[in-house]
Parts: C-alpha cells; structure tokens; sequence
C-alpha cells in the first residue's frame, strides 16, 4: 500500500510540476465544451429555398408564400432557369428548389392533377430526408385547402390524423441537456486515457523504467500507483465540467449526484485501464499515439452521442459492448435526465465492473519487468 | 542534393523499418474508414418503438404495419397502460411511444379527426425529435392516401428529386468527412511528433550541425509523410467506391491533386506544432486536442454548419476541414469541376502557406 | 585469506537474442564484499550479463543465482536485495533531487521517518545539502551519476550493479565517485561493475574481460598484468582483444 502511495505522489508532482501539459490538462477540455456544445445541434432550423415560379400566378405565389411564413424555411431566391436553380444546390447557396411549372393555376382549376417538383441536395441524407417532410407537408396542406375552398359538394373533407408530442425527460427539446455532459465525458476520457497512454512509454523511452523493474515494486503495485493520480484528476474534472455545465447551460439533475460519480468513478477505471494497457504494448509514444487515436475515434463515433447507436447495424451493436464510452453515456443520460437509480442501471453495473476487472487483469499482465 | 536525397531515404528507412508503425499507419485508416463508413449514420433505422394502442382496429393496425414495414422502425413491446411508458424509457428499450385513441379509425371517419399522441425520450433531444418528424411524415402519408380516394381531382403532387444521393445512403455523407478527419489528423499528428521526437532526443541539434539547410531538414522529414498521406488517401478513394459505391463523378485528377493540397496544408499544420511544443507529450496533445473534436463537429462532418450560432459558423470558416469536404462532395458527388472548388482551393492554399511561414518565424526565433 | 562467501555465482550462462549469442557459456562467481570489474568493449555482452543478473532479462539457459536466490524462480527476492544503477541515466529530470531520494525510498519499503534522515544524511555526504531542492534536470551529470549511485544503494543492498557508472564524466568526478565505491564496499556491499575504462579496472578486487560474448580472462588486475606481461590493463586488454573478432571487423 505505502507503494503505491509513493508513485502516486511522484506522478501528481510530475503532472502538476509541467506547466505546459496543466493548461492542456484542465483549461482546453471545458473551453472546448463551452464552445463546442453549440455546435452538435441537429435541428434543421433553416432550410434554404430557392424557388422556379414558371407559372408566376397567384396560386403559385399563395403557394410560395406559404413556405415563406413556414417556420423552417427560408427563402432564398428566385429565377425561371432551372439550370440557374441547379446551380444554387452545386454551390451549396441552397438547400433545396421548388420548380413551379407552366400552366399550374389552369391545371388546377381546371381540377386536374398538376405536380411540381422539388430538387434536394441529399447528400446528408437524415436532412433530405427531414426537407422532404416538410415541403411535402407544406405541399399536401395547400392542396387540401385548395380543393376544400373549390368546395361544392363534389369535395368531401378528408379525415385528419391530429398527431400530439410530447418530449418527455425534455419538454422543449433542448438537445444541450444531452449534449453538456455527454460532451464532457467524451473530453474526460481523451484526456485521462492519453494520459495513462503515454505515461509508461514515456518511461520506457526515457529508460526510468529499467530503474523501476529492478526494484522489488509488485506488478499490480505500479499499475494501480499509475493509474490513481489520473483518476483523481479526471474525476475532478468530472465534476468541476458538471458544475460549469449546470451553471453556464442549466442542465437539469434528476437523479443522484452521488450514484452518478460512483459509477463514473467505475468507468475512469476502465478508460484509464485501456490507456494503461495501450502503453504496455508500446514501444514509443508514436504508436501509443496511433494506437489511442483508432480506438478512441471507433469509442466516440460509436458512442450513440453524435449519431444513434439503434441505427447502427446488428453485428456493431455487438461490437459496441467493447466501448465503454457507450455504456457509460447511457448511464448518465438515465440519471442526469431521467432519474433512474442504481436499480435500473444493473446491467450497465455489471458490464462496467467485468469490463474494468479484465482491462486492469490485461494491464497488469501485459507489463513486463522482465524483457526477453 | 545529393545529402538531401540520403537524407530523405534515412526518414524513409526509419518509418518502415517498424513493421508495426507501418500496420498502424496504413490499417488504421482502411480500418476507420470500413467501420465508419458501415456504422455510423445518422439516419433512423430500426429505432426501438413501443405501442399502445387504445383502439385495435384496421385503422391503427394499418398505421402500426406502415410503420414496422418503413424499416424505420422497429417494434420491441405493445404496451397495455400509459403507466408502463415510464418504466420503459427508465430502461431504456424503447424510445418512443405511439399511443392510438380509443376508436380511432370510427372517429376518422365520423368526425374527420382522430387522435394520435407521439411520446420520446427526449433526453437525447436531437434523436427524438428524428424519431417524431419520421413517424408524423409516416402517418400523414397514410392519412392523406386514405383522403386520395374520397378527395375528387386538383391535387398538387410534389415530386421531390434526391440530388447527388438518389438512394440516401449514408455513407456519402460520411466517408468525405471521416477522409478529411483521418488525413488531417494523421498527417498532422504524424510530423509534429516525428519533428519533436528529433527534438527532443537530440538529434534535431546533430541535423542542425550539418550542411543540410533547416528547409532542408523539415522538407526531408515531410517527404515521407506527404507519401504515405497520398497513399493513405488513394486507399481510402478506392474503398469509397469498391465498398460503399461512392462514386467519382467529377475528374479524378482534380480530386487527387487537392488531396495532394489538403494533406500539405495538414503537414504544414503539424510542423507549426512542432515548433510550439516542447515535447512529443504536449505535440500529441496539441494535434489530438486541438483537432480531434473540432474536425468532428466544425466542419460539417455530422452537424450542418447552417444550424450553428454566428458565432460558431466563424469558428467553421477557419477549420480547414470544412473546405476539403466539401472540395470532396463536390467533386465526387456532384461531379463538378475547378470552377466550383477554386474558392476552397485557394483558401487551403492561403492556410498551408501561412502555417509554413509561421513555422519558418518560429524556428527562426529558437535558432538565434 | 579465509573461505569467502559467494553472493552470485554463474555456470554456463546462454544469452541468445535469436541466432545472435550475446552470452556464449559464462561461468564466474562473485564473492561478498569484493568489487568485481566487467570489462569489455561495446558490444562485448557486458550489459546483457548484467540484466540477466539483474532480473532485467531472462537467461536462455545455465545456472545462475545471485544473493542466494535463484534468478528464474526468485527474482523478484533477489530484486529486494541489489542495487542497479542503469547506463543510461534514470532519476526524474522533473522532479527535485529530494524528491527523487524520497520516491525510490518509498518504493523499497524504508519506513517514512526513516526516508527523511536517510535522504538528509546521504545528501550532507556528497555536500549536496543546498541542492535538494533543485530539479534533477539542472544538476551538473557528474553530481547525478554520484546521486544515482548513493540512490541505488539508499536500502543497503548486498549487491550493487553499475552499468558504466563513470560514462561521460570528468577525471576529478571519476575518483570523487569510485571514492563512493571504497566507502560502500567497506561497509560490506559488494559492487559489479562494468566499464571500458582500463585505468578503472586497477581500482576492481577482480576483473573479468569480456571479448565476443565469452569470457577471455578474469583474475586480480595484478596477476593479469603478469600473465600477459604488461605494465598496465589497457595493454592486457589490447593483447586479449587483438585475438578477437572485434578486430577484424
């Protein structure tokens, strides 16, 4: 035990003593997430119009109009070349064309179907598809009420599904609720396990490790004595980057404080193990580096924080039990957002806790006192 | 010339020597671009739903299929109480909940209207309000064919055309973006790593001794990189359009030759950080750091720049990743050529050369 | 002299790193309180013996113990009772010299109380008192080699090893450090020490000189000088070396 307190102190001076690595360690993460926070919204705000009134009637223009006071779309020209039209979606001005034909008020009173089109950029295919709804939806209503003021007995008005919402955990659908702490875990988890990634090869490039194998220190002893002072700084800034969140973005807290950092405390122990472990297998920091860099990237962009995991397929959903980062953000969105306490989080207990027992197990043995 | 030529060779030597460095800085990238390309979209798919449904009739029975059938969905429980919505939200299995009125098809038909309520876990906000928008556009669908019939003429059809991404795929919005992610970031982190590492060790001083001129040196050690990078960027190009069928429709040439560009401005980026940091230790940090989440989320990778606050869509402006995806889109996807690219050609330029001028500065500096 | 005890003794030790032999059959033994010399050129397998001695690397084959503890079985014993001072040189240039004192301490299990006049006693020694609290980083490496020394023998082990203590340094520091090696050595600490500086090898009870992985020769420096008739051990070792294939190459 004294041990492990003696490495424990000498990591903690050595990180504290580095001046450059302490702004690096503490000041970028909640900068970033001040800042970046703002910017994972996939909200379509503002859907970029551009609008091919060939018809230049007053029913064409009703219909335009209606897009116009639409909340979501904005209009942002107008021109009778399609070429022109085409031009604004390959220059990224638009988002998307609504070309009104020829002869469309005739058609229409005169009770024909008349159809107009609307070109997307569909490059980003989850907004396509969303503009496509709307304008349809836009589209459909104008037609009905169309039809319904012909009226006559000749229309009968349709039937109306009237969908109600509710957003539940989140009546008013701030996605920074969301957003505030899964973004802090994601930079907590860069931090500490590119910390832990580093710190053994370090010694081994500086030969500091020879020194350390040739003394009577345990296995076990040294890994835990490495991993500890990182722990703690991850924790705090765990906590500290929640405080910031509640204060600057208000984020709610529906559960325990207290079983969140439990289970938090559980989850550095597995992030940081996996950085451990990374560094026992390497010889330079360079590899450390690459290594870290490919799992982290797989961790984060498979977290479900910036896309949804349900999406993903089957055989990933699979593979995603190796990314803790996954389990734990379920974690915090049930306590933070839903309340949920340890009894619902059973499961993600029970991964947590096997998954930190065997990355530490690998970890411990991996390191070598003894080269070949 | 001659000593430069040895020079570059010796760099050369010293990166494939390791087998494992190699597998690394070739794997890793294939490897990224598989998963990613496969795994992450950010489209809806067999999102878990749950209904309650107060009616059972051919109506609701009809909905609850369009929905099943739209591959959208996916539905794990039928629910017998609005009390169980709670517990399962708690649990997590489902995500939303679609709860049908009693007698709900007798009152569409009677009185025009029937009542249908959506209910998410909105704590992931930005998925929920997916979830509703797919499942309001599926039943509005379902609502207006069942007015088609009764509904005589003079309906407006709208036809939408899907350009540059007939079939939605979601891979065309995200191997351009992982591309640019993984490019930028290996190239970068794989200087300014290799620049301090020679600093660090003191080698950097021995190279500095010799006839060879400081441009020299830092070009030699580039080389390499510039190589692997172009190679790194071909595989991934060929991936894009074996594997996930992404086509090439504008000239092949053009997009090559900005790769070309974009990884300079990427190694004349991770030469800036060399010369600002002191060790490999905070080199690493630096590039990862500074550029890993960044490059996610501020350059229209997974968010659409668009929607960002002001201030945010200037933050964007100067991320140098942004203009190279959407080199890339345009290029290969909307198939155009220089005419639509020259602006971000020519911004990505205007950054590699005042990162390299930057660093000439600094380096300056450090030697008197 | 009266039966001597012996703390390492070696048979037939084989190092091989793939085809490549480092060690072809080494035999010796090292008897307590002696400062015993490995001599040799770079490359000659000096500091592979040694880690294997050291419990830093894994013997191929032969029968070695040292401390009487056996080095595939009880390494981790035996690592409880040397000492190792590494060629390249191993405190932390970031921390501070009493903080480097107190962590290597701390990690062989002396008590606390005891880290702090221990630290204190060893640093008016050397008269390093007014530095302790400078970072390792900006002491002169003639004073962190002396430091490094007084550090791997801080839990008084029975054996130290130094690989190429003296590297690097001035005349003056060289004597001011193998000063350091009588004094521990009197206190019944035996010292294994590899060098390639000849006149280094005249201070060493026995020398053992290392050509090509094998040894050619190990006595007193006095009778090697007589057996090979020369005046001084640079010329024995010239002699021995021009027999090897380090001089063909």
């Amino acid at each position: 035990m004294r041990t492990i307190f003696y490495i424990l102190q000498k990591e903690l001076i050595q990180v504290f003593r580095n001046k450059t690595m302490l702004p690096i360690i503490f000041i970028l993460p909640i900068a970033q997430l001040i800042i970046l926070v703002n910017a994972a919204n996939m909200e379509m705000k503002r859907i970029r119009l551009h609008v091919v009134d060939n018809d230049l009637s007053s029913t064409s223009r009703e219909l335009v109009s209606k897009f116009e006071g639409a909340p979501f779309f904005e209009i942002t020209g107008f021109s009778f070349s399609e070429k022109y039209a085409d031009n604004q979606l390959l220059t990224e001005n638009s988002d998307a064309v609504i070309i009104i034909p020829k002869g469309f008020e005739r058609e229409l009173t005169k009770g024909n179907n008349t159809a107009l089109q609307i070109r997307i950029n569909a490059i980003n295919g989850m907004v396509a598809g969303l503009i496509n709804g709307y304008s349809g939806q836009i589209i459909a209503n104008y037609s009905l009420e169309k039809q319904k003021g012909k009226g006559g007995n000749s229309v009968k008005p349709g039937g109306v599904v009237d969908i109600s919402y509710s957003f539940w955990y989140n009546p008013d659908l701030n996605y920074k609720i969301y957003m505030v702490p899964g973004m802090l875990v994601l930079l907590v988890t860069i931090i500490g396990m590119f910390l832990t990634a580093i710190n053994i090869v370090r010694e081994k490039e500086m030969g500091t490790i020879e020194q350390i194998n040739v003394t009577p220190i345990k296995k076990y002893q040294f890994i835990i004595g490495k991993m500890i002072p990182f722990w703690i700084i991850a924790m705090f800034e765990l906590v500290f980057g929640l405080i910031i969140g509640k204060l600057l973005f208000d984020i709610p807290i529906q559960g325990n404080l207290f079983v969140l950092f439990s289970i938090a405390g559980l989850y550095l122990i597995v992030a940081l193990g996996f950085g451990l472990f990374i560094s026992t297998t390497a010889n330079t920091q360079q590899q450390v580096m690459f290594v870290s860099f490919f799992f982290l990237l797989l961790f984060i962009l498979m977290s479900g924080l910036f896309t949804p995991t349900d999406s993903m397929p089957y055989w990933a959903q699979q593979v995603n039990v190796i990314n803790p980062i996954a389990v734990f953000l379920e974690v915090v969105r049930m306590i933070l957002l839903k309340g949920s306490g340890y009894s619902d989080l059973i499961p993600q207990i029970i991964h947590l806790t096997i998954y930190a027992v065997i990355i530490m197990s690998l970890a411990v043995m991996r390191y070598r006192k003894t080269g070949a | 010339m001659k000593r430069f030529k040895s020079f570059v060779l010796k760099e050369f030597r010293h990166i494939f020597r390791d087998v494992r460095t190699v597998i690394i800085l070739f794997g890793i990238p294939v490897a990224q671009i598989l998963i990613f390309g496969y795994v992450v979209t950010n489209e809806v798919k067999d999102a878990k739903i749950a209904v309650l449904d107060l009616s059972k009739d051919e109506m609701t029975i009809e909905i609850t299929n369009k929905l099943t059938s739209s591959g959208y969905f996916l539905l794990v429980r039928n629910l017998n109480s609005e009390d169980e919505i709670e517990e399962i939200f708690r649990k997590g299995e489902a995500r939303e909940v679609i709860i049908f009125e009693p007698e709900f098809s007798s009152n569409f038909v009677k009185y025009g209207k029937a009542n249908l309520r959506i209910i998410t876990d909105a704590s992931d906000a930005n998925s929920a309000n997916m979830l509703t928008n797919y499942t309001s556009a599926i039943v509005r669908d379902y609502s207006f064919s069942q007015n088609k019939s009764s509904a005589v003429a003079g309906q407006i059809l709208a036809q939408s055309r899907m350009q540059f991404n007939q079939n939605l795929e979601g891979s065309y919005m995200f191997v351009p973006g992982t591309m640019a992610l993984i490019l930028m970031l290996v190239s970068a982190m794989m200087t300014s790593i290799s620049i301090t590492r020679e600093k660090e060790t003191g080698t950097m001083e021995v190279l500095l001794v010799s006839p060879l001129k400081p441009a020299q040196i830092i070009i030699g050690k580039v080389i390499p990189y510039v190589i692997l990078s172009f190679g790194n960027a071909i595989s991934i190009l060929i991936l894009g359009y074996f594997v996930f069928g992404l086509p090439v429709n504008g000239p092949l040439g053009l997009l090559l030759a900005e790769s070309l560009l974009f990884i300079m401005m990427a190694l004349s980026l991770g030469i800036f950080i060399s010369t600002i940091s002191k060790s490999q230790q905070v080199a690493m940090f630096i590039s990862m750091f500074a550029l890993m989440l960044p490059t996610m989320l501020l350059s229209g990778f997974i968010f659409p720049i668009e929607n960002m606050p002001e201030v945010l869509q200037w933050l964007c402006n100067v991320m140098p990743p942004k203009y190279y995806i959407t080199i890339v889109k345009n290029i290969m996807l909307k198939g155009t050529g220089f005419e639509f690219v020259w602006f971000e050609t020519l911004v990505l330029l205007g950054m590699t050369v005042f990162f390299i001028l930057l660093s000439i500065y600094k380096f300056k500096i450090r030697l008197d | 002299m009266a039966e001597k005890e012996i703390v390492i003794s070696v048979k037939n030790l084989v190092k091989k790193f793939g085809a490549f032999e480092a060690n072809k059959n080494l035999s010796f033994h090292v008897n307590k309180g002696e400062i015993f010399g490995f001599l040799g050129a770079n490359g000659a397998g000096k500091t592979t013996a040694m880690k294997i001695l050291c419990g830093l690397s894994a013997p191929t084959s032969g029968e070695i113990s040292v401390a009487g503890y056996d080095v595939y079985a009880q390494r981790e014993k035996i690592k409880r009772n040397i000492g190792y001072m590494s060629q390249k040189f191993s405190l932390y240039e970031d921390l501070t010299v009493m903080e480097n004192i107190r962590f290597y301490a701390g990690i062989y299990g002396i008590k606390k109380n005891l880290i702090k006049t221990k630290a204190l006693e060893l640093l008016e020694k050397l008269h390093f008192l007014e530095m302790a609290n400078t970072l390792i980083g900006s002491v002169p490496l003639g004073w962190k080699q002396k430091l490094a020394f007084s550090i791997a023998i801080i839990h008084k082990p029975e054996i130290v090893f130094l690989d190429e203590p003296t590297g690097g340094v001035d005349p003056v520091t060289r004597r001011q450090f193998w000063d350091l090696i009588y004094d521990a050595s009197n206190r019944g600490i035996t010292v294994f020490v590899t060098t390639h500086y000849m006149d280094e090898a005249e201070y060493c009870d026995r020398v053992c000189i290392m050509v090509d992985g094998r040894i050619d020769a190990l006595d007193s420096p006095d009778n090697l000088k007589m057996q090979f008739n020369a005046a001084n051990m640079d010329e024995v070792f010239i002699k021995l070396a021009r027999n090897s294939d380090y001089e063909k190459v």
